[in-house]
C-alpha cells in the first residue's frame, strides 16, 4: 500500500510547511503574491531589459539596469589608479592568493611547506604590485586601490591579528600583574573606540610623533590599525574559549609535567579555538567589510573606486547597479568564509 | 579476588613520598590539619572517608594541583615548594589518575599517550608510539589506539589514562577515585588494571570507595573525616577491627 499522495513528497511538504492551518496559508498566499509584484519587474530590470556592454547614452535612454556602468569602468573599480598597462600585475597577485587560499582549505595540506609556500606567496604579491626588482617598473602605493587593496588590507590584517589576540587573550588571564593589566588597558580602550576613530588617528595623529622627515607608507598606517582593531575582539572571543576549557584539561596536562606553554599549545589552545570558531569568523567577516572603512584617509578599497565612477557626470545615476555589484563581490568573499568555518567544525568534531 | 599473598612485593624501605605537619586552609576554612604520611616504594595506600573529608585535597597537595601552606612534603628526595623546576620534575615521577579521565579530547589515543613522553621527556617520536603501543596492550585496549577519547566508553577511557600515566614512566601513581564516574559493569575492567599495575610493584596511593580493592592489594587503609587522618592501619586490622567511633560508622555505612 503506498502514502497518500498529499502528505508525501513535493505536496507533502507543501502542505506541512506552507499551508498548515488557516494562518500560515494566507501568510503563505500574501507572500506569494508579493512575490509577483516585485521578482518578475527586478528580472525584467536586472536580465531582460539590461544593457551590459553599451554607452552611456543608451543606458540613459533605455529603462533596465545598466550593467554596462560596471563593464565600461570595470579596470578603475578593480585596480583603481595603478597604471594602465601594469595591472596584469595586481591581477596575478589576487590570483595567487586565491589559488593559495583555495589550496590551504584541504587540512591535509596543513604541513611545514604549506606555510613556506604562503611566505612566498605573499612575498611574490607585495612584489607583484610594489615592483622595483626584478626588472619590474616601480609603483607607488600611492596607486594602490581597487580590489586588491581590499584583499591586502583583509588578509595580512587578519593573519597577524589572529595571534596578537590569542597572546593578549592569554595575557588577559595571567597571573602577572604587569602583563595582566596591559591586556585589560589594551583591550578596553581599543575596543572602546570605533574603527574609523583608530584610522584617522593612525593616520593623522600618529605621524606627528614621529621625528622630522621620517614618515610612514599610508597604507602601513591603515595596516596597523586594523590590525590592532581586530586583535582586542579576537582577543576576548578567545578568552571565552579559554574558559570554556574545562579545569580537568589544566589539570591532566600539568599532572603529566607539561610546563605553561607546552600546555598552552598542545592541549588548552587547540580546543579553546576550536570552540570559539563562530564567533572568531563572525569577528573575521566583520574585519573584512571594515576594510571599506579606509575610504577616511584617501585609501582608494574597492568601495571607493566605484564611488568614484558614479561621480563621473556619464555614469551618475547608476548607483544601484554600481553598489549590487560590489555588494556582490562582498558577499562571494564572506560567504566563502561562513561555508569554510562550517566545513573546519564539522571536520574538527572529535566526540562522532 | 586477588589476595593479599599473590599482589604482595616486597616493600622497599626507602620513602618516596614522605608528608610531614602538613595544613592546608582554603581561606579560613582547615582542610587538611596535621597531616603525616610516609609511603615507601613499592607500598600501596587506600585512603577512604566520607566526602568532604578531604582526601582528594591531599593526593592533590602531593603533585602540586594544591598548594599546602604550611609542612613539609617531599617526593622522590625534591621538597615541594613554589620553585617550578621542582613541582615539574615531581610531576613528571608522579602520576596522576583522574576520576573523569580528562583525557584530551582532541587528540587520538595514541596521541594523547605520547605527549608527555615526547614534550617532557624529549623521548624522539617512534619511541614513545612503541612505549604508548606497549602500555595500550597492557590495559587491553590496543584496538582503540586510533579513536578518538568521544569514541570510547567510560571504562576505556579510563584504561587509557592508566596507561597515559604509566608512559611517563612514573615512580608512584595517585588515583582519586577512579571508578567513582563509571557504571558497575566497567569498574571491574578498570580494577583489573590496577590489581596488575599492582603485581608490578608500583607505588599506588588510592582515594577509592572500593573496599574490596583495598582488602585484596592495599598494604595500609587510612580513614580521613574533617581533614584529619583518624586511623590508619593494615586491611586486616583495619576492617576486622576499627578503632575509631567514626570508622566504625563509615564501613557500617559503606559496606552493608
Amino acid at each position: 500500500m503506498k502514502p497518500p499522495v498529499t502528505e508525501v513528497g513535493m505536496i507533502g511538504w507543501m502542505k506541512a510547511n506552507l499551508f498548515n492551518g488557516w494562518f500560515n496559508s494566507i501568510l503563505t498566499l500574501v507572500v506569494l503574491y508579493l512575490l509577483w509584484l516585485s521578482v518578475p519587474p527586478l528580472i525584467n530590470w536586472a536580465l531582460i531589459d539590461s544593457y551590459w556592454f553599451s554607452t552611456s547614452d543608451q543606458c540613459k535612454a533605455g529603462n533596465g539596469a545598466c550593467w554596462s556602468v560596471i563593464t565600461a569602468n570595470i579596470r578603475f573599480i578593480l585596480f583603481g589608479f595603478y597604471p594602465h598597462d601594469l595591472q596584469w600585475r595586481p591581477l596575478l597577485a589576487i590570483v595567487i592568493l586565491i589559488t593559495l587560499l583555495i589550496y590551504s582549505q584541504n587540512r591535509n595540506h596543513w604541513k611545514k611547506y604549506l606555510f613556506y609556500t604562503w611566505l612566498i606567496g605573499l612575498f611574490s604579491m607585495g612584489l607583484l604590485l610594489k615592483g622595483g626588482l626584478f626588472g619590474l617598473e616601480e609603483v607607488e602605493s600611492n596607486k594602490w586601490g581597487g580590489l586588491p587593496l581590499t584583499l591586502l588590507l583583509s588578509v595580512f590584517g587578519l593573519t597577524a591579528a589572529y595571534p596578537v589576540g590569542v597572546m593578549l587573550a592569554l595575557g588577559r588571564q595571567s597571573k602577572m600583574p604587569v602583563i595582566k593589566s596591559f591586556s585589560v588597558v589594551y583591550i578596553e580602550l581599543i575596543r572602546g573606540v570605533p574603527l574609523i576613530s583608530l584610522l584617522f588617528m593612525s593616520s593623522v595623529v600618529f605621524p606627528l610623533f614621529l621625528p622630522e622627515g621620517v614618515s610612514i607608507n599610508n597604507i602601513l598606517r591603515a595596516q596597523v590599525a586594523i590590525i590592532l582593531f581586530t586583535a582586542a575582539y579576537i582577543a576576548e572571543v578567545v578568552r571565552g574559549g579559554l574558559q570554556g576549557v574545562g579545569r580537568g584539561q589544566y589539570e591532566a596536562a600539568d599532572s603529566l609535567g607539561l610546563n605553561y606553554f607546552q600546555t598552552m599549545r598542545l592541549v588548552i589552545l587547540p580546543q579553546a579555538l576550536k570552540i570559539v570558531i563562530p564567533p572568531s569568523v563572525s569577528i573575521l567577516i566583520s574585519a573584512f567589510k571594515d576594510t571599506s572603512l579606509v575610504v577616511i584617509i584617501a585609501l582608494y578599497d574597492l568601495l571607493k573606486t566605484t564611488q568614484t565612477t558614479l561621480s563621473d557626470p556619464k555614469w551618475m545615476g547608476f548607483s544601484a547597479e554600481a553598489y549590487i555589484f560590489v555588494a556582490l563581490i562582498y558577499f562571494v568573499c564572506c560567504f566563502f568564509m561562513s561555508n569554510y568555518s562550517r566545513r573546519l567544525e564539522r571536520e574538527l568534531d572529535t566526540s562522532l | 579476588m586477588m589476595n593479599t599473598k599473590q599482589a604482595e612485593k616486597t616493600i622497599d624501605d626507602s620513602a618516596i613520598i614522605t608528608i610531614e605537619n602538613m595544613h592546608k586552609w582554603y581561606g579560613d576554612f582547615h582542610v587538611l590539619k596535621d597531616i603525616n604520611l610516609t609511603v615507601k616504594k613499592g607500598e600501596r595506600i587506600v585512603i577512604c572517608g566520607p566526602s568532604g573529608s578531604g582526601k582528594s585535597t591531599l593526593i592533590r597537595c602531593i603533585n602540586r594541583l594544591e598548594e599546602h601552606q604550611r609542612g613539609k612534603i617531599v617526593v622522590d628526595g625534591i621538597e615541594l615548594t613554589n620553585d617550578l623546576k621542582n613541582i615539574e620534575k615531581i610531576r613528571t615521577e608522579v602520576g596522576m589518575v583522574f576520576q573523569h579521565f580528562n583525557l584530551f579530547p582532541h587528540l587520538t589515543i595514541v596521541e594523547n599517550l605520547t605527549l608527555g613522553p615526547i614534550w617532557v621527556r624529549k623521548t624522539p617520536k617512534k619511541e614513545a608510539e612503541e612505549i604508548a603501543m606497549y602500555y595500550l596492550k597492557k590495559v587491553r585496549i590496543a584496538e582503540q589506539a586510533h579513536k578518538f577519547p568521544g569514541q570510547l566508553s567510560g571504562g576505556q577511557q579510563q584504561r587509557v589514562a592508566i596507561a597515559r600515566s604509566l608512559c611517563m614512566k612514573p615512580n608512584a601513581m595517585l588515583f582519586d577515585e577512579p571508578t567513582s564516574a563509571l557504571d558497575p559493569e566497567m569498574v571491574k575492567e578498570v580494577l583489573d588494571v590496577m590489581i596488575s599495575l599492582a603485581q608490578d610493584g608500583m607505588t599506588m596511593i588510592v582515594v577509592s570507595h572500593e573496599m574490596g580493592f583495598a582488602k585484596s592489594v592495599a598494604h595500609r587503609v587510612l580513614f580521613m573525616d574533617g581533614g584529619e587522618v583518624l586511623e590508619e592501619n593494615n586491611p586486616e586490622a583495619f576492617f576486622n577491627n576499627p578503632q575509631h567511633e567514626r570508622t566504625k560508622l563509615f564501613l557500617s555505612q559503606i559496606l552493608d
